[in-house]
């Protein structure tokens, strides 16, 4: 594949300021108490309360949401004037399945790199819960029939017509989890990157339990403090993410079994990523932004990669999209200090790691000369991932990175890499420095 | 009519002849219907009956709306029978001349419509109203201790049924054009890019003017009246008493009456509203409506928009402040130690919101104006800060150190304190002078009193922006001295203590209570007590105790100990089921001691009559307005200065004196007494 030049060396440089974000609270087989657009308000409005600035200085704000409700056309705009940013703030939405959140964040960073703007609030969103429940298409064409029937006797027709089976709903989440193209379920996916790489039942569980138990450390230290209280209207709270399950052992996982490809298959609820609604923002501003309101600098955006593959291996898109950007600034593994890549699948995280250091895999997808050092594997997803926060696919993207800028001033380390797979053969990634290190 | 300084209203013919008449009273930001404006509305009017044209649009060229009623300051004047009952038929003669008029007749209609202006609607042929939140329409002269004189309960029964009209007249409450439009009260409800447009079409070419529904039109029927009238009568009774409340008894007899012959009806309705305009409580609601005026005048002309408020406790008091300054329009944020603390309060906004606005996006709206805030980043951003956490002065000490150099220098810092004067919690504050006392009443959705607390430290600028907040939000300043318990609760607790003693005598609390509710007050004391909770009676008591002397009913104490807290706990002095009081049956044949009343009334009065002489209020008449708006202190009877000043201050001097003889010195009449007796005869 060609290399294509970094988009944001030659532009203004771009900064992460601060961000935030909401708990992360799973799905639980009925809409949650929170809409996308709560979701975002919540999570944004102590973010905005808290800078030196006003909302309304904002040049744009961009939101990614793969679903927003019938009632959210354009959820970045309407969360934008709830936010309080004003009339004259214009404000956008983008979609690009698991990586909308990352996708609104590269969008903000070219339009400073390109002096387009200085001040973006930049995030994702997604109440999966909320996905909708829709009629199926001869259903709908009966409803219309019905309403243009004009004659009692037209009308006794076209109810004559009526078959129970077009009551059978058709459930949005599902579709939007199933590649129309090659007709296989995320899921799918991720057993065929097993069945590929050799990956265990007992490896993709052990996974899923370290994610569980690294993000049960972190909630008992602290170190989740980008995180904003929801509150809803029934005097209810949620202080923190609420897919953790403490309890997890190899023992439990192992006793699940297979939903993807039954009876045979290997990737079950417990090693999957979480149905889940969640939210998070983050300030994002030029060189200029951060002198005028005298902004702190939580790390600067170095470099984004989008790349694409089959679909029906759509997991490894985080080695497809990290790849050039190490090759560009000629770094190896050892070069990142701090790893996200969003956990969709423990089987399809699993992969990267092995394609990653794969020689073949390396020279024969990617071009290059041969497989890069192992990633280490303490310093990936330390805080956990969407096995045991979940994954509301518009936000995660935003999350990751957000995070990974938290844990490089935590730890204090220098550079961070923050990557996705994308439903539909995808991946996207962007590499973080930090300017005081 | 040329003079455009003084006229009060004009009329432009169009190119269709088309007249429009533009109501706009000079010297006013409001229309309301003075004796002045009701002549040059009648000279008007014969003027367009000799012109012809081809139709008529009244509409308002104010800005808040089209016509708000009629002069309230007229009102007091009409002291004779004969004297009322003129001016009322000469409305009435006005308006049956624009009724009669031989073309078709619109009222168009923005904002306020209500009462005369409502009536002025109604002897139009059509209304159109816009449709927007700031357009009410609405007869609340039952408010005024009167109902419609202008012919209005004459026109609107017929238009829109009993049912309908007598629920907007008796309750006096206003509504939408929106709303409006389904009762059929006004034919279109229009946003206000198509009023023009609307009110042109139907002159152009007039469809039937409304009629009721059968159903409606059912309401009226001779056979059906007497039935709906006791249903009325029922209603009504379940909120105010036919001997503190005669207007909607005599507008219900009227209908039921009269509502064959709109003829008799309209005479019937002047002579009644003549009746009552000049009885004691119709002129004592209108006192009471006058103080409301003035109290509402208080904030005007001092320049401060609040537009952020930061509240500290999310209590009961701090959480509902906070909810109803969002309800205003207000951003707010509402600081506690923890969400858990604050989540209850969000709940309990929801619901004053859903109850206030229905529609979801206006719901919403407040909700996201109301940010819980742990962390307190709402504080640097405020421009009032108020506390209301716990009554505990070192914990307020230490909270206003941690506030005040986060907030900014111009910032209001407000406590609710209900017991704490002010010099024990400033001394730590870098400014002193800054400290003020904004002391809500529970419930504050509900209670439109707020008190002002001020002493000579505390800097006027900040009274000032203190009092304009709490005209902002929509409630009613009452500067008031920081002594203990203020003015209110100084004056409430002698009566609520009073009131323990007679049920630590032996008299059932549904007997005190029914007594206190037949003198005219909205909850008996015992019940009061109970629902404000009988640890904070305790803790007040014994602070003003404390301050003033007096002793603190051992009773009390003793419920306390027991854990018996009133409603919130489950049992006070009564149980409760279901937030409900279950009052016990009175014993066969029991019959309260005929001091009851006076007993608790007199330590009440005793009490106001000490403020008054410790200048608590600066403003006398100001201590009848905080007293109605802070307790609901029986209105019909105009505050208790004004009953002092109609029973007579020696009679009441007198019976202290007796009760003294009889129960002990907690009745020791006031040295404030001897003053006001000696005044009574000049007083007004």
């Amino acid at each position: 594949m060609a290399t294509q030049p970094n988009p944001l060396a030659t532009g203004r440089p771009v900064y992460l300021i601060d961000g935030s974000r909401s708990p992360f609270l799973r799905a639980r087989g009925k809409p949650g108490p929170f809409l996308a657009s709560d979701l975002a308000f919540q999570a944004g409005r102590a973010l905005l309360a808290r800078q030196p600035f006003e909302p309304e200085h904002f040049d744009q704000v961009i939101l990614g949401c793969v679903m927003g409700g019938p009632n959210e056309a354009n959820i970045g705009r309407i969360v934008a004037l709830r936010l309080g940013c004003g009339e004259r703030v214009p404000a956008w939405t983008v979609q690009r399945n698991c990586a909308s959140g990352l996708q609104a964040l590269d969008c903000a960073a070219q339009d400073i790199a390109s002096g387009r703007s200085e001040l973006v609030l930049a995030g994702g969103t997604e109440s999966m819960s909320h996905a909708p429940v829709l009629f199926g298409t001869a259903m709908v064409a009966w409803l219309g029939a019905l309403n243009s029937a004009r004659t009692p006797a037209a009308r006794l027709k076209v109810l004559a017509s009526f078959r129970p089976a077009m009551l059978k709903p058709v459930i949005g989440l599902l579709c939007g989890l199933t590649d129309p193209i090659v007709e296989l379920n995320m899921g799918q996916t991720a057993e065929e990157l097993a069945w590929q790489f050799d990956i265990s039942r007992e490896a993709m569980d052990a996974f899923a339990l370290r994610s569980h138990q690294r993000l049960a450390r972190a909630q008992k230290q602290g170190h989740l403090d980008e995180i904003e209280t929801l509150y809803d209207s029934d005097g209810r709270y949620y202080e923190s993410d609420d897919g953790l399950r403490e309890d997890s052992s190899m023992d439990k996982l192992a006793r699940l079994k297979p939903v993807f490809d039954r009876p045979f298959g290997k990737v079950t609820a417990g090693n999957s990523a979480q149905i889940t609604d969640g939210a998070a923002w983050l300030v994002m501003a030029s060189e200029e932004a951060v002198e005028r309101y005298d902004l702190p600098v939580l790390a600067r955006v170095v470099d984004t990669q989008w790349a694409a593959l089959d679909p029906r291996r759509m997991g490894l898109g985080p080695v497809h999209a990290m790849a050039p950007i190490l090759q560009r600034h000629g770094f190896d593994s050892g070069d990142i200090d701090v790893w996200e890549i969003n956990e969709a699948f423990a089987a399809q995280v699993l992969a990267c790691l092995r394609a990653w250091q794969d020689d073949d895999y390396c020279r024969q997808r990617l071009g290059l000369e041969g497989g890069f050092t192992p990633i280490d594997e303490d310093w990936l997803n330390v805080d956990g991932g969407g096995v045991s926060l979940g994954h509301p696919v518009g936000a995660s993207g935003a999350r990751i990175v957000l995070h990974a800028a938290k844990v490089l001033h935590r730890e204090d380390k220098r550079r961070a890499m923050a990557s996705l797979c994308i439903g539909g053969g995808q991946g996207g990634a962007m590499l973080l420095e930090r300017v005081d290190a | 009519m040329n003079d455009t300084e003084t006229r009060d209203l004009y009329t432009v013919v169009d190119d269709d002849n088309i007249a429009w008449l533009h109501v706009d009273r000079a010297g006013s930001s409001t229309n309301v219907l003075s004796a002045a404006v009701l002549e040059a509305l009648y000279r008007e009017l014969l003027e367009l009956e000799n012109r012809k044209p081809r139709g008529l649009v009244v509409l308002s060229d104010k800005k808040n709306g089209f016509i708000a009623g009629a002069d309230v300051n007229e009102f007091t004047q009409l002291v004779e029978y004969d004297q009322a009952l003129e001016a009322i038929s000469r409305g009435q003669e006005v308006f049956d001349r624009l009724a009669a008029l031989p073309f078709p007749t619109l009222a168009l209609i923005h904002g306020f419509c209500l009462g005369g202006g409502l009536e002025l609607a109604l002897a139009c042929r059509y209304r159109i109203a816009r449709d927007d939140p700031g357009t009410r329409l609405g007869l609340p002269e039952v408010r005024l201790g009167i109902h419609p004189g202008f012919g209005g309960s004459a026109r609107l029964v017929p238009l829109v049924g009993a049912v309908h009209a007598m629920d907007l007249m008796l309750s006096g409450r206003s509504i939408s054009g929106r709303a409006a439009k389904r009762l059929g009260l006004v034919d279109y409800a229009v946003p206000e890019r198509q009023l023009q447009a609307a009110a042109r079409a139907v002159l152009l070419d007039p469809p039937f003017p409304h009629r009721p529904t059968r159903l409606q039109a059912l309401t009226n029927h001779a056979w059906v009246r007497p039935w709906l009238a006791r249903l009325f009568r029922h209603q009504v009774a379940k909120k105010a008493r036919r001997d503190h409340y005669p207007a909607p008894y005599a507008l219900i007899d009227l209908w039921q009456e009269h509502a064959d012959d709109q003829r008799r009806m309209l005479h019937a309705e002047a002579e009644s509203v003549a009746r009552l305009i000049t009885g004691p409580t119709a002129q004592n609601l209108i006192r009471v409506f006058r103080l409301q005026e003035k109290m509402k005048a208080l904030g005007r002309g001092i320049d401060f928009r609040p537009l952020r408020v930061h509240v500290v406790g999310a209590g009961v008091m701090g959480g509902d402040i906070a909810a109803w300054c969002a309800a205003r329009g207000l951003q707010v944020t509402l600081q506690d130690q923890s969400a858990e603390r604050i989540a209850p309060a969000i709940k309990r906004a929801h619901r004053l919101f859903q109850r206030r606005f229905k529609r979801p996006r206006p719901v919403q709206e407040a909700m996201d104006r109301l940010m819980p805030d742990v962390r307190g980043l709402g504080v640097q951003h405020a421009d009032v800060v108020i506390e209301a956490i716990f009554e505990d002065a070192d914990a307020k000490r230490s909270l206003y150190a941690e506030l005040e150099p986060r907030m900014r220098g111009d910032a209001v810092l407000a406590t609710n304190t209900s017991s704490i004067p002010l010099e024990e919690l400033r001394s730590g504050l870098a400014t002193p002078s800054r400290l003020v006392g904004l002391h809500f009443f529970n419930p504050v959705a509900k209670m439109q009193l707020v008190e002002i607390v001020r002493d000579d430290a505390t800097d006027a600028g900040v009274v000032g922006r203190a009092t304009a907040f709490t005209r902002r939000i929509d409630r009613l300043p009452l500067p008031v001295a920081s002594t203990p318990g203020f003015l209110v609760n100084r004056i409430l607790m002698p009566y609520l203590l009073e009131a323990v003693e007679l049920v630590h005598e032996g008299v059932p609390p549904a007997a005190v209570d029914s007594q206190a509710v037949a003198f005219g007050m909205p909850m008996g004391p015992i019940e009061l007590a109970d629902t404000v909770g009988l640890d904070i009676c305790l803790h007040v008591g014994e602070i003003l105790a404390s301050h003033l002397g007096g002793e603190v009913p051992a009773h009390l104490r003793e419920l306390v100990e027991q854990g018996r807290l009133g409603r919130k706990s489950g049992e006070g002095f009564y149980r409760y089921r279901k937030g409900r009081p279950v009052k016990p049956a009175l014993p066969k044949g029991f019959h309260p001691a005929d001091d009851i009343t006076d007993r608790m009334i007199l330590r009440l009065l005793n009490e106001v009559v000490a403020c008054l002489r410790e200048k608590v209020v600066d403003d006398a008449e100001l201590l009848d307005g905080g007293m109605v708006f802070g307790t609901g202190f029986a209105p019909f009877r105009g505050g208790p200065l004004r009953h002092i000043e109609t029973v007579g201050a020696d009679t009441l001097y007198q019976r202290l004196r007796e009760l003294e003889k009889r129960h002990g010195p907690r009745f020791k009449p006031d040295a404030g007494w001897e003053v006001l007796a000696g005044f009574t005869g000049d007083r007004q």
